[in-house]
């Protein structure tokens, strides 16, 4: 009695495991006991989750669209004034030949000034107009191989230096600015992320808390014949650990059942646009990390109820 | 074994429940604490199992002097007491197997070791064949014995009862203390509170008497 501290029956590792499997599973069995709440719990959780998760998907649709539309960057020549026809189609034939150009489309001035007629709405009043002040245009496609920033900054410096070239133009400043929004959605994923990750924080943590409270006098029996917090608190934490888990789970489920319903309308338009894209699954590394968060947020939403109200019940 | 020392304890809002208390109990020893209910019986077992504090004084249990003992370690102290409730405090979700084999698991033993150790203690208090039951289905006397096997499993050299035959009649009471004396024959040291004075009366063991809060014989060894 004089080591009041030794400890008995401590039989080494093997048992410790097996007494945190047996744990696992026994927190496993309590949730299957209430097969109903745990369902509400686990898809409140699994929700939360796949809001973030699915926006986060969604927008990896986006890039992978963008990167095919990455190719579609298109050079304007704007040429000089007083450049006859003949003369751009001749510069137009010579550009074709060249290294890194797939296609040369010409823009005569009537055929400029009809389509700036119809798109800007301005008909009428540019009839006031005595002359055409449209320069003709060369549009040009760069080959797929001709893809980066660099090279076709390079490109057109070059094609700047032509003689009948005033102005030569590279048009990827719709691709800049659909980046850019690409960046604000992406921070749209953090901060939604963010939040649904303390909701369900505090749900788990909610819920442990009532359970706790459910098991009032389990927990002041167990203390009372030498149970730890250590003990006392593990089948709490593994409560939380699968109703993250099992969340992740669902929030996966949901994302998968949401890309399935889309992917055949999304594979319609695909074609409409005569485009081999396809909707793309949640990856791996997303899967990954959805049912890790689940599991991790699940656990830490315990461990604050667990940490917070534990302490609090002690025998009488 | 037990040794107190002008211990007293004062509840919060001035209720003196024990004052001065002196006693020892010798290693081996079985003793009973009597006295009128509010007494402070039970606050007396409460400062031995460090589920109350004393106000005062020094409570030296196993040779340590348990006030010095942290949050922390009042669980390991507490493995070496068995206690029994007159409410018997068990699981009633459980079967008797696992109420009694609970503070083995809490002490981490082997399966195999739990087994053996809960069959002969339920052996031991005479329901081996109820071990898959659950307490509910239990008379009040089986549920007391499923109480003591649990005190016992762990085998504490100390076991402390408070008022461990209050709800049963006088023969099922004194079976309850037979169980008691045959624990203290293998020198196991045994507190039981009661104010059963009558069944006491029956026992040759010592006797330590409580009078609002002051021991008023028996302290001396």
């Amino acid at each position: 009695m004089g080591a009041t501290l030794q400890r008995r029956g401590s039989g080494g590792i093997s048992i410790y495991i097996a007494r945190h499997l047996q744990t696992l599973f026994y927190a496993l069995g309590q949730l299957s006991l209430k097969p109903f709440s745990t369902l509400m719990m686990v898809a409140v959780i699994g929700i939360a989750l796949a809001m973030p998760a699915g926006l986060h998907v969604l927008l990896k649709n986006v890039q992978q669209v963008l990167a095919g539309w990455d190719g579609a960057a298109q050079l304007s020549l704007f040429l000089q004034h007083d450049v006859k026809e003949s003369q751009a189609l001749a510069l137009a034939q010579k550009l074709r030949t060249r290294d890194g150009i797939a296609s040369v489309d010409y823009i005569s001035r009537d055929q400029a000034m009809a389509e700036f007629k119809r798109l800007s709405g301005f008909g009428e009043a540019l009839k006031a107009l005595e002359d055409n002040p449209l320069p003709p245009v060369l549009v040009v496609h760069p080959t797929l191989a001709l893809q980066g920033p660099e090279l076709l900054k390079q490109l057109r410096e070059e094609l700047a230096a032509e003689q009948a070239v005033e102005i030569a133009q590279l048009d990827m400043q719709w691709i800049k600015r659909l980046y850019a929004l690409m960046d604000i959605g992406k921070r749209g994923v953090w901060i939604l992320a963010a939040m649904f990750a303390l909701g369900v924080l505090l749900v788990v943590g909610n819920t442990i808390r009532l359970a706790i409270q459910n098991k009032r006098d389990e927990i002041v029996i167990i203390k009372l014949i030498g149970g730890t917090d250590t003990f006392i608190r593990r089948p709490f934490l593994y409560s939380g650990f699968w109703y993250g888990l099992l969340g992740g789970m669902i929030a996966l489920l949901m994302i998968e059942s949401a890309l399935l319903f889309l992917s055949g309308e999304v594979n319609n338009l695909a074609i409409l646009y005569s485009s081999e894209f396809r909707l793309a699954t949640v990856d791996l590394a997303t899967a990954g990390a959805l049912l890790l968060g689940g599991l991790l947020l699940g656990l830490g939403g315990s461990w604050l109820a667990v940490g917070r109200h534990l302490r609090s019940i002690e025998p009488t | 074994m037990i040794r107190f020392t002008n211990v007293s304890k004062r509840y919060p809002g001035g209720y003196e429940a024990l004052s001065d208390v002196n006693f020892h109990l010798n290693q081996g020893e079985m003793a009973f604490l009597t006295g009128h209910s509010g007494a402070g019986k039970s606050t007396l077992l409460k400062l031995i199992a460090l589920i109350e504090r004393p106000s005062g004084g020094q409570v030296v249990v196993g040779g340590q002097n348990i006030a010095k003992l942290g949050r922390r370690k009042i669980p390991y102290h507490r493995r070496n007491i068995g206690v029994i409730f007159q409410d018997h405090r068990l699981l009633f979700d459980r079967t008797v197997f696992d109420n009694v084999a609970l503070p083995l698991i809490i002490a981490g033993y082997s399966r195999d070791e739990i087994g053996r150790r809960v069959r002969a203690a339920l052996d031991k208090v005479g329901l081996l064949r109820k071990e898959k039951v659950y307490p509910i289905t239990l008379s009040g006397g089986e549920q007391q014995r499923v109480g003591i096997a649990r005190a016992v499993i762990n085998k504490p050299p100390l076991l402390l009862a408070d008022e461990p035959t209050g709800n049963l009649d006088p023969e099922l009471s004194r079976e309850i203390m037979g169980i008691f004396e045959e624990f203290n024959r293998v020198g196991v040291t045994v507190l039981v509170a009661s104010h059963d004075l009558a069944l006491i009366d029956q026992i040759p063991a010592r006797r330590l008497i409580l009078r609002g809060g002051r021991l008023i014989q028996g302290g001396g060894v």
